[in-house]
């Protein structure tokens, strides 16, 4: 079991700055790289691309949908379009065009929705995403990514610009504690596992990382060895991480910043339904929407911290008898 | 112009290998229509009217204004051409058919709809790579034309992309956002035709939600609008060059025409926008076709 030292966990830059850094990267190495923006640049961060590529950075005011089909169009005629808004505004708004523009061709259109989850704080639940896991796993042909932090968004908004075909990447509005280092090598589809143990299995993503890094420890002290899986990518599964982690722990606890419903646990059920069925506990939204308040209280009223993590991993390991 | 307009005229410098005389558009024309007839007829499903009434403006395009290749589909520098009201399949399979595209067989056309297909009910690249867009869901290949058009200004191809929409289909609220992007951008590589025929499923136009003033509604948000008579081919090319000589500005072509064009019974007939003919009545269409 690694000690403490192992994980920084200290405030990192945001994923939605690490995005924008990446993508202004990118821009510089790869000139059929374009952005496609709602009036949100200086939120999401697309800001960086758009002073440095102005001819290929396009504006298309508050209209996702619209700006979902221009990307659609520009990705058919050769282009690598980043189209990206705040989560909720582009995957719910966009949606439509998503199936039928975008999965239905499969297009190599490269989705990021920034402020996700609860931790976007105080603009309230209209402007919190919370389905679009679910939302965006039910695109057929989609890759669904959920970085972690700085480091882990670096290197995943890379691998989908690589990657040939339709991805939506999950970011967040507040800093992200440092999970990663800078050299951490990162693939679509494989999971990492963070911490070792035999007890129980925790997997999350986004945020929930740490605070299941943090669940880890706490329990650690207690004497319950407990494995942490980042599961950055939601779609496509790591189903033989999950089934490792049912057959070699007998117990999983999932952990996200999105419902319970349709969200990452649901689909780790599914893996571990058709593995070896095992106790679950599910760390998550349950059927509300939250309220406006700083992320951290938010995480903390809607059960979304170590303490819930711990909580569930107790539960789980009970159940195992 | 001096001497008018000359059909066979290499306009845009057309890959076409053979430019066609007005009779030979007619011609095609003619034979489109009754294929549209007998495919829908032969499906028992599908939308003649809306079909029928593009015919000229698809042949136009196919066989005249459009720079394409029908045996190099993936040229990267040719025309493309979106059909957004993708109901009307039947006009876009027949003549694409009829110009010789590798994946759209001529002699297949009458398995429209049939399980296994590649003329599926809606136009679907995954059956036919040759198409620019999968379409059906109304309202959004505006939005598409336009990142073509972008992706083309950016890599300085001269490639122009048509988008044609259903008035129907103009009561979608993207149209208008892909309006006002299409005047912002100045993207005068894009040309829209609006299948103006007055009919959508449920009845006229104007008594579900009228979409008039039109060419007025297309000019205030930045486009050059020219309004002509759809089933007419030299008002149709003659649009075509027109917004080939705009510049700073996207044109829309309101192209007013009738639904069901050519058989009698259909047109203006609102109960043929999503109503196959019966046997009798295909027969009766194609003697009128004739």
């Amino acid at each position: 079991m690694p000690g403490k030292t192992k994980f920084d966990l200290t405030p990192g830059p945001a994923t939605r700055e690490a995005f924008g850094r990446t993508l202004a990267e990118l821009g510089r190495e790869n000139r059929d790289i374009v952005v496609c923006d709602a009036d949100l640049s200086k939120s999401t961060m697309t800001t960086y691309f758009a002073k440095e590529f102005p001819e290929r950075f396009f504006s298309c005011g508050i209209a996702e949908a619209n700006m979902v089909g221009i990307g659609a169009g520009l990705a058919s005629a050769g282009k690598i379009p980043f189209v990206s808004s705040f989560s909720a505004f582009v995957i719910n708004k966009g949606f439509e065009q998503l199936r039928v523009c975008v999965a239905y061709p499969k297009l190599n259109v490269k989705v990021v929705g920034t402020h996700s989850g609860i931790s976007i704080g105080e603009d309230g639940p209209s402007q919190m995403s919370v389905e679009e896991t679910g939302l965006a796993c039910s695109l057929v042909g989609f890759v669904v990514i959920s970085p972690a932090d700085e480091a882990a968004t670096k290197a995943l908004v890379r691998a989908a610009a690589a990657h040939i075909g339709p991805v939506f990447i999950r970011t967040g509005r507040p800093k992200a504690p440092k999970v990663y280092d800078a050299g951490q090598k990162f693939e679509i589809g494989k999971a990492i596992e963070v911490i070792e143990g035999t007890d129980a299995t925790v997997i999350a993503n986004g945020l929930l990382l740490a605070e299941a890094i943090r669940a880890a420890e706490t329990l650690a002290a207690e004497g319950v060895s407990v494995r942490v899986v980042d599961m950055h990518t939601v779609k496509p599964l790591d189903r033989d991480a999950v089934s490792r982690a049912a057959i070699e722990t007998g117990a999983i606890v999932v952990a996200e910043e999105h419902l319970v419903d349709g969200g990452l646990g649901v689909r780790v059920a599914q893996a571990v339904a058709e593995s070896r069925p095992c106790p679950m506990e599910f760390v998550g939204i349950r059927d509300t929407y939250a309220e406006s308040g700083q992320a951290g209280e938010l995480m903390e009223k809607y059960g979304l911290v170590a303490r819930d993590v711990a909580a569930a991993v107790r539960k789980a390991v009970a159940r195992k008898r | 112009m001096p001497g008018g307009l000359r059909f066979g005229a290499p306009m845009l410098k057309s890959k076409q290998p053979m430019p066609k005389s007005l009779e030979e558009l007619q011609a095609i024309a003619k034979r489109v229509r009754q294929e549209i007839v007998v495919m829908i007829g032969a499906a028992k499903s599908g939308h003649p009217g809306g079909s029928l009434s593009a015919v000229e403006i698809l042949v136009e395009l196919y066989f005249d204004a459009m720079r394409i290749d029908p045996k190099n589909p993936k040229w990267p520098d040719r025309d493309r051409f979106i059909l957004s009201k993708g109901h009307a399949a039947p006009v876009l399979y027949a003549v694409m058919a009829e110009a010789g595209y590798a994946d759209t067989p001529l002699d297949k056309l009458n398995t429209l709809r049939q399980l296994g297909s590649v003329y599926q009910g809606h136009p679907d690249v995954r059956f036919i790579p040759s198409l620019e867009a999968s379409a059906g869901s109304l309202g959004e290949g505006l939005s598409l034309a336009l990142g073509m058009g972008l992706a083309a200004h950016l890599d300085g191809r001269p490639s122009r992309t048509y988008v044609m929409l259903g008035d129907g289909e103009i009561q979608e609220g993207q149209v208008w956002e892909a309006a006002m992007a299409g005047g912002f951008h100045k993207s005068d590589n894009v040309v829209a035709i609006v299948d103006y025929n007055g009919i959508q499923l449920d009845g006229f136009v104007k008594d579900i939600m009228d979409v008039a003033p039109l060419a007025e509604k297309w000019r205030a948000f930045g486009w050059h609008a020219i309004e002509i008579d759809g089933h007419d081919f030299p008002a149709i090319q003659r649009a075509f060059q027109e917004a080939q000589a705009t510049k700073g500005r996207p044109t829309c072509v309101v192209a007013h025409t009738i639904k069901g064009k050519g058989v009698s019974f259909m047109e203006n007939n609102p109960k043929f926008h999503g109503t196959a003919p019966t046997p009798a009545e295909v027969e009766q269409a194609l003697q009128e076709l004739r």
